[in-house]
């Protein structure tokens, strides 16, 4: 297949809402999965974000998020350089529900990698202990649900910031995580690169709707002495970004449906665009970095 | 005999329980309306959700929780002890509310 052919063939299956994150000379890029397929320079292939799945959902905004969940699956799939696990940042279902959890992890089964990390959103954990979630994607975590994990020479972090809300709206991770982070972290060494990854924002984007978590300063304190830092999460169902220092904050769009721009209309409800344009909303914005040892950040759609 | 012990006072408070409410909440909007709602001792309160949003009805001190109400879903709970109970929503917890029991 040549490259031209292997991008229409990418672009045929839709909605890929996805993103690839490739180590490039230590420093992480995101790259846009229609394009990976192309790429000539795109490091090592190390990991997949998938996010805001929402099966559940089944409101105008978006009827079949089985469906768009299945054509993101597809995308990942068509990699051409297979990335070795996913991490999905929570809202894997809408309502918290047994049966909408069943659904999920069938359809993440076909995921053609060989871990799937997942970390709850707070439609994940509605029932307060997350029971659920935890029977499912408890195991990595020791049902505490942050814990970490070494891969290519990366400390990965997950962290929860869905269930200990406080005043206010802002995720937070409580006394408990942040001592566990700090402690985490004494022993990684600063030339290593990091990446943390949580459901809500880990920084601060837009408190009136909670858009950020309540420690996000402290955090930030934590990482800022690492070389490459890159931080993930989900839950605003479009891109953001910001580059501090060494850190990269990066959010994931959703495979399910868009959401306003922070402050736009009552609040951070599902989106409804006609259905021409959902493609668009849930296209990919993406970051690439290759030799430099500075991020590139570009904005790309699907369609 | 234990068994009997605990199940005597669940069928009095299911016969016991009302067919309506004595108060309501709507939500709509990321809102809950009204925000401040007084009620005496023993009456009981529902909410219904009227956004394509699900939302909760989560006590701050842990003294009732909804599961996640979709659109049009509602959660009825009714209040034995007088008390200011503040509550928020567990998926947008910048939506909050109180319930004052006289």
């Amino acid at each position: 297949m040549n490259d031209h052919s292997r991008r229409d063939a990418l672009k045929c299956l839709g909605l890929g809402t996805g993103t690839l994150f490739t180590l490039s000379s230590g420093i992480f890029g995101a790259v846009d999965l229609a394009q990976a397929a192309t790429h000539k320079d795109i490091g090592t292939p190390l990991f997949v974000q998938i996010s805001d799945s929402h099966i559940g959902f089944n409101k105008d905004a978006n009827p079949d998020v089985i469906g768009t969940l299945n054509r993101s699956i597809d995308v990942v799939n068509a990699l051409p350089r297979k990335p070795a696990f996913a991490i999905h940042t929570g809202d894997v279902t809408h309502l918290s529900r047994a049966e909408e959890f069943d659904t999920a992890a069938q359809l993440m089964k076909r995921l053609q990698v060989s871990e799937l990390h997942v970390v709850p959103g707070e439609h994940d954990v509605t029932d307060g202990p997350g029971v659920e979630f935890f029977n499912r994607f408890g195991k990595a975590s020791n049902n505490r649900g942050y814990y970490s994990f070494a891969a290519n020479g990366v400390h990965f972090v997950a962290l929860v910031n869905v269930m200990d809300f406080k005043a206010g709206g802002l995720g937070a991770l409580g006394d408990d995580q942040m001592a566990w982070l700090k402690d985490n972290l004494t022993n990684v060494p600063n030339s290593q690169p990091v990446v943390v990854f949580a459901h809500m924002p880990l920084w601060n984007i837009y408190e009136p709707w909670g858009w950020g978590t309540a420690e996000s300063a402290q955090i930030a304190q934590l990482l800022k002495r690492f070389g490459s830092v890159t931080v993930l999460n989900g839950h605003i169902h479009q891109i953001v970004q910001k580059v501090e220092g060494n850190i990269t904050f990066h959010t994931a769009r959703s495979t399910a449906y868009p959401q306003p721009q922070a402050g736009v209309g009552s609040g951070p409800g599902p989106l409804k665009v006609p259905a021409g344009e959902l493609g668009a909303m849930l296209g990919i914005t993406d970051v690439t970095i290759h030799r430099a040892r500075k991020p590139v950040l570009a904005d790309i759609t699907l369609t | 005999m234990k068994t009997r012990f605990f199940a005597l006072p669940l069928l009095a408070l299911l016969t016991a329980a009302p067919a309506f409410a004595d108060a309501s909440v709507t939500i709509k909007n990321f809102d809950y309306s009204p925000m401040d709602v007084t009620i005496k001792a023993g009456e009981t309160v529902t909410w219904k959700n009227l956004d394509g949003e699900p939302h909760t009805v989560v006590s701050v001190d842990g003294a009732f929780r909804s599961k996640a109400l979709d659109e049009n879903d509602s959660f009825l709970f009714k209040f034995e002890k007088p008390g200011t109970y503040k509550y928020i929503c567990s998926i947008h917890p910048q939506m909050k509310a109180t319930i004052t029991v006289q």
